[in-house]
C-alpha cells in the first residue's frame, strides 16, 4: 500500500462533496474499471460560476482524495478559473501524491473539465434554438 | 481499538520459540559455518539441525534440502536451475497460468534464453486440469511447475495427479509449496514431485529464508557461483539465525499442524459463509472446499480493493488485495484474470488470511466492520449508482 500523506488521508477518510446533483448543468465521466479508476463529476452553474460540484469515484485512495480536492478547489470558481485546475495543481494542493499514483488516479481535473465542456456545449445548442 | 491481523499470506508473525532458537546465532555463536574452529562448529551444527527439521516436515532426506534466501529464490533456483541442467535434452517448460511471479517470471526469463514456454490454464476456481498438463507435454519438455496451492485464492491443486503424468513421461516436476509447506501436510514421496520450494515466513518462521528440496539424482544448475556452501548448489555465507529459525518453525509446524488446522478451518468457513450473506454482490474467489485452512478471499463488486483495505486498516484490520491499484505494476491480479474474472470484478479483490493468533471474536469484528465500509464506498461509486439505476429501471 502506498504511503499517503496526511492531507491525502484526510480527503480519503472525509471526502468532500460526494454524491450526484439532480438535474445537473453538466456531467463529465473519465476512466474505466479496467485501468482501475473511474470518476464522474456533476456541476451546477450560476452566473458563469460553479455553484455546486459533486462527484462519484470508483478507485483507490488517491482517486477518492483527488476527486474530493478537485471539487473543493472548483466550487465557487468561474468556469474559466476552474478550467485552469490541472493534475499538477491538484497534486500540489494535496501536498504530493505517490509517484505511481500520479497518472492513473489523478483524473479529477479532467473529469471536471469534461463536465464544464458538457455544460458549454449544451448551452450552445440551447442558445441556437432560442434564436 | 481492536487490532486484527488477517494478512498471514504476506507473512506470519514469528513464534517466541522460534525467536529463542535464533538468538544464540545473533549472539555468542556468531561463527561462519565454513570455519574449522569452535565458533564455526556451532554455526554448522545449527544449519544441519535445521536441515533435518525441514526434511522431516516434508518427509525428505536431509541432504536433499538446499537453503535459500527466500521462497522466491527457491523458485528461481528450481525453474532456471532445473531447466538449464537439462538443456541438452530439451528446451520446453510448462507452468500454470496462476503461478507466483517468482515462477512465472523465471519461466519468462528462460524464454529469453531460448527456451519455449507453455502456460496451462485454470478453471473458474483456479484449478489446473491434469489432462491439460498431459496435453502440453512434448518430446523436448524438461520441466513442469505447478504450485501446490495458490496464495491469492487459496485453491489447492491436484499435484499428485499431475505428478503421475510427469512421471510416466519422465519429465521433472517442481511444485511451489510456499503456501502449503508447514500449513497442511506435505509429503514429497506421497505427492510424487521431484522438487519443491518452501518459505519460513509462511509458518511462523523468520522472513528472508526459504528452502528448495530436490530429489536425489535430479541435476540442478546453481544460480550463485562461489564457495561450496549447500554442497555447491547455493554459494554464499549462510544466514545462520534465519536458517535455525526456519528449522525450529518446521519442527513446531509438524507437531502442531493438526491442531492449527482444526482451529483455523471453522473460522475460515464462518467468514466465507457469513460475509456474502451480510453484503450483497460478493463473489468468493478460489475453490469453495479445496482451499487452504485459513484462507478467505472475495471480490466485492462495484468498489476497489485498496480503498477497502485502507478503511479496514483505519479500523485496525489488516488485509490485502489483488486489485490493480494495490499492485506496484498497477495491473489486476493475473490469477483472478486467469480464472476468467473481469477486470472490473478483480478490482474489488480482498483477501483475509487467518493465522494461529486469530480467535472467533476477530471474525465477529470483521463481520461487523466490513458491511458499513462497503456501503460507504458503494455510495461513492459511479458503477454502483449505474447498477442501482439500471436495476430500478428494469422493474
Amino acid at each position: 500500500m502506498p504511503v499517503y500523506n496526511e492531507k491525502v488521508m484526510d480527503h480519503f477518510m472525509n471526502p468532500r462533496n460526494v454524491g450526484e446533483i439532480e438535474n445537473p448543468d453538466g456531467v463529465g465521466e473519465v476512466g474505466n474499471p479496467v485501468c482501475g479508476d473511474m470518476m464522474t463529476f456533476y456541476i451546477k452553474v450560476k452566473d458563469n460560476r460553479l455553484q455546486d460540484v459533486k462527484f462519484k469515484t470508483f478507485g483507490c485512495g488517491a482517486a477518492i482524495a483527488v476527486s474530493s480536492m478537485v471539487s473543493e478547489m472548483a466550487k465557487g470558481k468561474t468556469l474559466e478559473e476552474a478550467k485552469k485546475i490541472t493534475p499538477k495543481s491538484v497534486a500540489d494542493e494535496l501536498e504530493g501524491l505517490p509517484k505511481q499514483k500520479f497518472h492513473c488516479s489523478n483524473l479529477g481535473a479532467q473529469a471536471l473539465n469534461k463536465a464544464i465542456e458538457d455544460y458549454q456545449s449544451k448551452k450552445k445548442v440551447k442558445g441556437g434554438k432560442e434564436r | 481499538m481492536r487490532k486484527v491481523y488477517l494478512d498471514n499470506a504476506a507473512t506470519t508473525p514469528l513464534l517466541p520459540e522460534v525467536r529463542e532458537a535464533m538468538m544464540p546465532y545473533l549472539d555468542e555463536t556468531f561463527g561462519n559455518p565454513s570455519s574449522l574452529h569452535e565458533w564455526g562448529d556451532g554455526a554448522r551444527e545449527a544449519i544441519e539441525t535445521a536441515r533435518a527439521q525441514v526434511a522431516q516436515l516434508i518427509e525428505a532426506n536431509d541432504d536433499e534440502i538446499i537453503f535459500t534466501g527466500s521462497g522466491t529464490e527457491a523458485n528461481n533456483l528450481a525453474i532456471k536451475g532445473l531447466a538449464l541442467a537439462q538443456q541438452a535434452k530439451g528446451k520446453h517448460v510448462v507452468v500454470s497460468a496462476i503461478e507466483h511471479f517468482s515462477v512465472l517470471h523465471s519461466a519468462r526469463t528462460l524464454e529469453k534464453w531460448g527456451f519455449e514456454l507453455s502456460e496451462v490454464p485454470v478453471d473458474k476456481y483456479g484449478v489446473v486440469n491434469p489432462e491439460d498438463v498431459r496435453k502440453s507435454l512434448r518430446k523436448d519438455t524438461v520441466l513442469v511447475s505447478v504450485m501446490h496451492a495458490n496464495g491469492e485464492v487459496g485453491t489447492i491443486e491436484p499435484v499428485q495427479e499431475i505428478a503421475q503424468i510427469t512421471r510416466e513421461s519422465n519429465v521433472v516436476f517442481h511444485t511451489d509449496a510456499v503456501a502449503t509447506a508447514g500449513t497442511i501436510p506435505v509429503d514429497v514421496k506421497e505427492l510424487g514431485v521431484d522438487a519443491m520450494s518452501l518459505a519460513g515466513n509462511q509458518f511462523y518462521g523468520p522472513k528472508g529464508v526459504g528452502a528448495l528440496w530436490v530429489r536425489k539424482g535430479i541435476r540442478i544448475m546453481p544460480l550463485l557461483d562461489g564457495g561450496i556452501q549447500e554442497s555447491g548448489r547455493r554459494a554464499g555465507t549462510e544466514n545462520v539465525p534465519a536458517i535455525a529459525g526456519l528449522g525450529k518453525a518446521a519442527e513446531l509446524a509438524k507437531t502442531d499442524m493438526a491442531g492449527r488446522i482444526k482451529q483455523l478451518t471453522p473460522l475460515r468457513d464462518r467468514l466465507l459463509k457469513e460475509l456474502p450473506s451480510k453484503i450483497e454482490h460478493v463473489v468468493v474467489t478460489g475453490h469453495p472446499q479445496h482451499r487452504l485452512p485459513g484462507h478467505v478471499s472475495f471480490c466485492v463488486e462495484f468498489i476497489e480493493g485498496e480503498s477497502m483495505l485502507m478503511l479496514l486498516n483505519s479500523q485496525g484490520i489488516a488485509v490485502s488485495s489483488g486489485s490493480a491499484c494495490t499492485s506496484r505494476a498497477l495491473k489486476a491480479s493475473h490469477v483472478l484474470i486467469a480464472m476468467g474474472l473481469s477486470h472490473e470484478i478483480a478490482q474489488g479483490s480482498i483477501l483475509f488470511t487467518l493465522g494461529i493468533d486469530n480467535i472467533a471474536e476477530d471474525i465477529d469484528y470483521v463481520l461487523e466492520t466490513m458491511p458499513p465500509i462497503v456501503d460507504r464506498l458503494r455510495q461513492m461509486s459511479p458503477l454502483y449508482s449505474k447498477f442501482t439505476k439500471a436495476s430500478k429501471g428494469g422493474k
